[in-house]
């Protein structure tokens, strides 16, 4: 999957945002938040620990480094060797992961309520004394790379996603993927780990969030016992790194092996924490988005998939939360017959029409609905709602945004999603991508016996 | 974002264990579909679930046409106020805040609702949803569309070295068998597919008595009751779908070698491996558990990922369907280490089936899932996976009460018998995508 839906999917789930729930915040002294949300519909618990490092903190040449240390936060301190965490876990009956993306690293464990003690230790010990060795630094990186042929190498709308960014984001923090460029991760070194682990693994860059069947107070205590131990760092303020203005369209190809072509458009938009104020245009572009693309109801299913059949899929996004001004994504494939040229002028129209005309109220309503709606079944997710608030704070934000979601989005009209169109949705902040398929092999049809090399089989 | 591991979700959902299971209750309709509920009353909301057994196993030679007969369900219906197209429907359900899905696979064909329980927003969304199972359209023109997405869709796999692995692999698998295609179809056979065959599929196998109904929410018994109803009221009592064929085992073991122009080749072996009610499931999946089923913590990912560094994602799963469905191990891996790749792979199954597991390593296996019993019924959505499983394949009701017991009652003495009957690393499919550049020109 490129990117970019992954972008959707995270606003699909902010069409969700705040619940009734109790959400308590702590300070440490040594500067760690923790924030509490009681969910005891279940005897479970999920633990995150967010970090304020991604890939929107890396810089040419070094990209991929918030990941591949994601990677290495497995490998082991002086108290618990490599992977052994990861083991304590499973036997505690838990599961595990993390995640990296532009604008943060987290770590998570999902366990039944009484281990949640083992999660502390754990994540207490590899916040500050992750040992980087050698030997483990050279097999993972190379796990990372066959991530990286996975999931953008081999994937030609990934890849096209790659270009894309690269080519809308001049000088900004989103210009690299989080995976970071192949040269990259062949040239890092654990010098390189070393140095970043350094910088941002500290209780006063980091945010626990803890939602389950637990009582606040005491999470506190086992906050204090566990993480309250720990040196914070001096933190190096982030340089702004602001995008340069734009000044005309611009255009990337990207020629892969594929079967389809593939359309990326997007346009340089403000988001939340970038706004400065005027924060009525980001939700007013997050209705925009619901407008265009807010499930099968929205235009583009309606227009561009059934009526006009110029698109086999497509679909907007925007993501109110981004750390830095980000991009309002339009994406699709064209239906059969019909071409990329098509599709870009259709998806051009429709942007067109939000310029000219308000929004009916039915479709305004449409959305409200739903989201009043999806602030209920979100509660049916106790990780989801830890991510809410993760990201929120991991970004800067006040997590009592989300209790606040449903008022803005309510407070959203027609005419203000039309000025929004108006004043960022223009060619001269677009920035378009196309995948042009190359043939795949011509003759790549199921062979008989194996070749000798890859042996091992009993060839009849 | 990028997650350390891709290996876990759906393994773990197949596998799951319960101490105090949830209450199920369990009745008929009068037209006899059979319903399941667990009554869940935190959150005012209720999610419903209708399952067909009209998967593609039932596609009857038009490979296909289970699936376009279930994607095309939404696409216009027959209420009692007059027709809605495929623009009102979504309308309909978008404007209550009702989310409504449908998906097919090789065994089961379903229709998804979510909605807030308040009847002003409820009512509506069930009329609809009983419209569209009952009286569907399938209108020439959506039909056509689908017809045409659907051939996008076969050609996107087409650029997907991953699924034409998947593919190939159950195609060698299951030969003959109607598991042998994907529930999507194929090129030829979409094209040769009409309007009418997707009628006759929805009068034979969208009937009362060949349909599961799951409800989990914030209802009583008696409100469930009248959703079922509203549900299936209007459907015929028809008759159950026949038994599948059975699946043959493999006899020899054979290669599939397919050029690919990517940096990476997929590499997937396995073999036919267990139904729902298999006698051996407890063992082979508490076994598998410990080879390729627990993420990095597996012995498959320590082997070929934690020493060698050699695959992001490698894995070992069983997939229990109606009959037995694959037991598949897999991984991808830069193209010129695909040999060692699959030696470790081999070497690492063949070391498993001779010797089984440590007795540490069953402990800690044992430990994990019935430890985490709580973690899989922590929301209506998982819940609502298991009794749409549960009624589908008519598990016994303690089902999940009973699960953790099953699991502790495994010995190791089980596990290596069971592997060793059962798993034939000499008979298994080896398919190989990839190569790249050069591989097409061979």
């Amino acid at each position: 999957m490129p990117r970019f839906f992954l972008i959707i999917l995270l606003c699909a789930a902010w069409t969700a945002a705040a619940s009734p729930a109790e959400v308590r915040e702590f300070k440490l002294d040594n500067g760690l938040k923790l924030i509490v949300k009681e969910d005891h519909r279940a005897p479970v618990v999920v633990s995150q620990v967010w970090y304020k490092v991604g890939s929107s903190y890396e810089h040419s040449g070094i990209t991929g480094l918030s990941h591949v240390l994601e990677h290495m936060m497995f490998k082991g301190t002086r108290k618990h060797g490599p992977n052994e965490a990861s083991r304590i876990i499973s036997a505690n009956g838990g599961q595990e992961n993390a995640f990296t993306g532009r604008d943060y690293t987290a770590y998570y464990q999902q366990l039944e309520k009484s281990r949640l003690p083992v999660s502390f230790e754990l994540e207490s010990d590899r916040m500050r004394n992750l040992l980087l060795k050698q030997d483990e630094f050279v097999k993972e990186v190379q796990v990372v790379m066959e991530e990286r042929r996975l999931r953008t190498d081999d994937d030609p709308e990934s890849l096209t996603y790659e270009h894309f960014a690269a080519t809308a984001f001049h000088n900004g923090p989103y210009q690299n993927p989080v995976i970071g460029w192949m040269g990259d991760l062949e040239n890092m070194t654990l010098a390189d780990l070393k140095q970043w682990y350094k910088t941002w693994y500290a209780p006063n860059n980091a945010t626990v969030v803890v939602v389950g069947d637990v009582q606040p107070d005491e999470v506190f205590a086992l906050a204090k016992k566990y993480f309250g131990p720990l040196k914070p760092s001096k933190l190096m303020p982030l340089k702004p790194r602001r995008e340069v203005e734009q000044k005309g369209l611009r255009r990337a190809v990207v020629k892969a092996p594929a079967e389809l072509p593939y359309l990326l458009m997007g346009y340089q938009t403000p988001s939340l924490t970038a706004s400065q104020g005027a924060d009525g245009e980001p939700y007013a572009l997050e209705v925009l988005s619901g407008i265009l693309s807010g499930g099968n109801s929205a235009r583009l299913a309606k227009h561009l998939v059934r009526e006009e059949r110029i698109a086999a899929s497509a679909g907007a996004g925007y993501n109110l939360y981004s750390r830095a001004p980000d991009l309002f994504m339009l994406e699709g494939t064209p239906a059969q017959g019909r071409s990329v040229a098509e599709l870009e002028q259709a998806l051009r129209d429709q942007i067109k029409r939000l310029q000219d005309e308000p929004v009916s109220e039915a479709e305004l309503a449409r959305i409200k609905a739903q989201v009043v709606a999806s602030k209920v079944y979100e509660q049916d997710s106790t990780f989801g709602q830890a991510m809410q608030i993760g990201t929120l704070v991991t970004v800067g934000l006040d997590w009592r945004l989300q209790d606040s979601y449903l008022d803005r989005i309510n407070a959203v009209t027609a005419e203000q999603i039309q000025q929004a169109a108006r004043k960022y949705l223009i060619d001269d902040h677009l920035t378009v991508a196309v995948l042009e398929p190359l043939p795949l092999d011509p003759n790549k049809k199921p062979r008989g016996p194996l070749d000798g090399h890859l042996g091992g089989g009993n060839v009849r | 974002m990028y997650v350390k591991a891709w290996i876990g979700a759906i393994l773990f959902a197949l596998c799951s264990i319960a101490q105090a299971g949830p209450q199920i209750e369990q009745w008929q309709t009068h037209n006899g579909a059979r319903v399941y509920l667990v009554a869940a009353p935190e959150l005012p909301m209720v999610d419903v679930r209708v399952v067909f057994d009209a998967g593609s196993a039932r596609d009857g030679g038009k490979s296909g046409l289970a699936a376009l007969t279930n994607g095309l369900l939404d696409d216009g219906a027959k209420t009692a106020d007059g027709e809605l197209n495929a623009d009102q429907i979504a309308e309909r359900f978008a404007d209550l805040g009702a989310q409504f899905g449908t998906t097919a696979d090789r065994d089961m064909a379903s229709v998804s609702l979510r909605s807030l329980t308040k009847p002003d927003l409820l009512q509506p969304s069930l009329q609809a949803v009983a419209a569209i199972l009952t009286q569907p359209g399938f209108p020439q023109n959506g039909f056509e569309r689908e017809q045409s997405r659907v051939l996008t869709h076969l050609q996107a796999q087409e650029q997907s070295p991953g699924e034409i692995a998947g593919k190939a692999f159950f195609k060698a698998v299951y030969g003959e068998h109607p598991y042998a295609t994907q529930a999507l179809g194929n090129p030829d056979s979409i094209k040769q597919l009409t309007r009418d065959d997707l009628i006759a599929f929805h009068n034979r196998y969208y009937v009362a008595r060949n349909a599961v109904v799951a409800i989990v929410g914030a209802v009583t018994r008696k409100e469930a009751e009248a959703i079922a109803e509203t549900l299936v009221d209007k459907l015929p009592e028809g008759e159950a779908a026949p038994a599948l064929p059975k699946v043959a085992g493999l006899e020899n073991a054979q290669n599939v070698q397919i050029p690919y122009s990517s940096a990476q080749t997929h590499i997937l072996v396995g073999q036919p491996g267990i139904s729902r009610i298999d006698p051996d499931y407890f063992p082979l999946v508490v076994g598998n558990h410990i080879l390729g089923g627990n993420g990095l913590v597996a012995r498959l990912a320590e082997e070929i990922r934690e020493k060698r560094g050699l695959s992001y994602s490698t894995y070992s799963y069983f997939q229990p369907m109606r009959e037995p469905g694959p037991y598949t191990l897999g991984l991808q891996t830069r193209n010129e280490q695909t040999s060692e790749a699959l030696k470790v792979l081999r070497d690492t199954l063949k070391d498993y089936v001779e010797h089984g597991p440590t007795a540490a390593e069953l402990k800690a296996a044992k430990q994990n899932i019935t430890g985490g019993f709580a973690l899989r019924i922590d929301s209506n959505a998982n819940l609502l996976d298991y009794l749409a499983l549960i009624g589908f394949y008519q598990l016994p009701l303690d089902y999940l009460d009973s699960y953790n017991r099953k699991v502790e009652q495994v010995t190791l003495e089980q596990i290596r018998d069971a592997f060793k009957r059962r798993v034939k690393p000499e008979q298994m499919v080896t398919v190989i995508v990839g190569g790249g550049a050069q591989a097409n020109q061979n």
